[in-house]
């Protein structure tokens, strides 16, 4: 769905979305990462499990909520990529340690 | 002008479940609204049906909260069959968490000294050890001593109330006026003319329920209302997976997930902001019970206003100058709402307060403050 504006394509991030290994551009948001890697739902509500995706990208909406390096429900759309990265999609309510 | 048989002023938990109350028993009240300026207590409540810890020294105020509560599953069953709106109401039981042998100590003695005023009404509880407790809140920490519990104590979702209790209003033929501020009252006994956002309104009854705005409403109807704000403030987290089945007088978690930590005090005048103090006082405390609590995202902190009176007990009171003319008010918009619709709407129509509720007169006010 999403494709990226004309850059430098030798200048990439590797980070990890859902377990695949990708290279995104510089300066990129983990939700940017996602959907320019083909994900249609980053997400599923925590009350009715319906899949959501990133809306607003600009930290307000909270519905790009994302596994970001194990770290749950994080707002994708304001966490910047680095090396190594492992974004992943956020199913449903949050797991507490106990 | 329009003619009504009774005017509720006042959109928010009390207003509103007083206007329901009053059309579910076939008479048509209009609701006055003033707007987004008003301090909106019920948008910014907690949302806890609580009983233990109310009405200390008041048996009468633990009688009414009692009653209430206990209404609340049959009260929200009603809206829920009316509008098809769920309240999240649920009755689990509560505790109060203690951090200390000397805070359990005095919560022993307070509930041991509500059990002896119950009388008959009955007032079960139990004090729980720190084993005892992590059967029933597993999540609990080791800085946990032990913690109060009755089964009368629960909790629901105050906006979801609000609005099922809006959408029963009208369901019943209730009028309901928003951007109503009201601009002047002409009162004579049983006989209430309103100007409100350019319209008039006509009614043998008169209700007060706009919480801190009725201060100066009731000087208009010959009511002394001494209520001012106190301050809460409350945390919101990330929604989790389900780790507190009951809930604390400190925190609860929604059925959506999300856990709501609140409990704080203050006189601030009518700021509603937050303070940075305050919300440290409330995650330490809220950490210390329950560790977990630790790795867990805060997504939201506000303040809101309660209605106050200066003994802390709800105001009940028809005008002596201008009979018909009742106010209702309390800091307790939630746990109170099912006695509001189902009982004090009541006597409203009735045109009288029934002598259970005397108490919360405001004559209890006038004693000449010593110097």
């Amino acid at each position: 769905m999403f494709a990226l504006l004309p850059d430098n394509p030798f200048e990439r991030i590797t980070v990890h979305v859902d377990g695949n290994t990708v290279g995104v551009p510089p300066g990129f948001t983990a939700a940017a990462a996602m959907l320019l890697h083909g994900a249609s739902s980053t997400r599923t509500t925590p009350v009715t499990g319906e899949p959501r995706a990133p809306y607003c990208m600009m930290g307000v909406c909270f519905e790009c909520l994302m596994q970001i390096d194990g770290e749950p429900n994080q707002q994708g759309c304001l966490v910047t990529v680095v090396e190594g990265m492992r974004i992943e999609r956020q199913l449903g309510k949050c797991k507490v340690d106990e | 002008m329009a003619d009504f048989d009774a005017i509720v002023i006042g959109g928010g938990l009390v207003g509103t479940a007083v206007a329901y109350g009053i059309a579910r028993l076939g008479r048509r009240p209009v609701l006055l609204d003033e707007g987004d300026i008003a301090h909106r207590a019920s948008r910014g409540n907690f949302g806890l049906v609580w009983v233990q810890s109310k009405g200390i020294g008041v048996p009468e105020y633990q009688r009414w909260t009692r009653q209430s509560s206990d209404t609340w599953a049959d009260f929200s069953k009603e809206l829920l069959e009316e509008t098809g709106i769920g309240t999240g109401h649920e009755r689990p039981g509560g505790v109060t968490i203690c951090l200390s042998e000397e805070e359990l100590d005095k919560r022993r003695r307070l509930m041991e000294q509500l059990h002896i005023e119950a009388g008959e009404t009955n007032f079960d509880y139990e004090i729980l050890r720190h084993a005892e407790l992590k059967k029933m809140l597993p999540a609990i920490g080791p800085d946990v001593v032990g913690a109060s519990y009755t089964r009368y104590d629960g909790h629901a979702n105050p906006l979801f109330t609000m609005r099922a209790l809006h959408a029963a209003l009208l369901k019943h033929g209730g009028t309901y006026v928003p951007n109503a501020r009201v601009e002047s009252i002409q009162a004579a006994p049983n006989h209430f003319v309103i100007n409100a956002g350019g319209q008039s309104f006509a009614a043998p009854r008169l209700v007060l329920g706009a919480g801190l705005g009725n201060k100066a409403l009731g000087e208009m109807v010959g009511l002394d209302v001494p209520v001012r704000p106190v301050r809460g403030q409350i945390i919101v987290t990330e929604r989790l997976q389900p780790v507190l089945p009951i809930p604390t007088l400190m925190m609860r978690q929604t059925v959506e997930g999300t856990i709501m930590i609140g409990e704080s005090r203050e006189e601030s005048g009518f700021d509603d902001t937050t303070s940075p103090e305050v919300i440290h006082t409330l995650a330490q405390r809220a950490v210390k019970s329950f560790p977990f609590l630790k790795n867990v995202r805060i997504v939201r902190t506000w303040g809101a206003l309660r209605v106050m009176a200066p003994d802390g007990l709800p105001i009940y009171e028809q005008s002596s100058e201008f009979p018909g003319a009742f106010v209702c008010t309390c800091h307790s918009g939630v746990t109170l709402a099912a006695s509001h619709a189902r009982y004090y709407a009541q006597y409203v129509m009735d045109g009288a307060l029934p002598a259970e509720l005397a108490r919360f007169s405001t004559k209890r006010f006038d004693v000449r403050a010593a110097a």
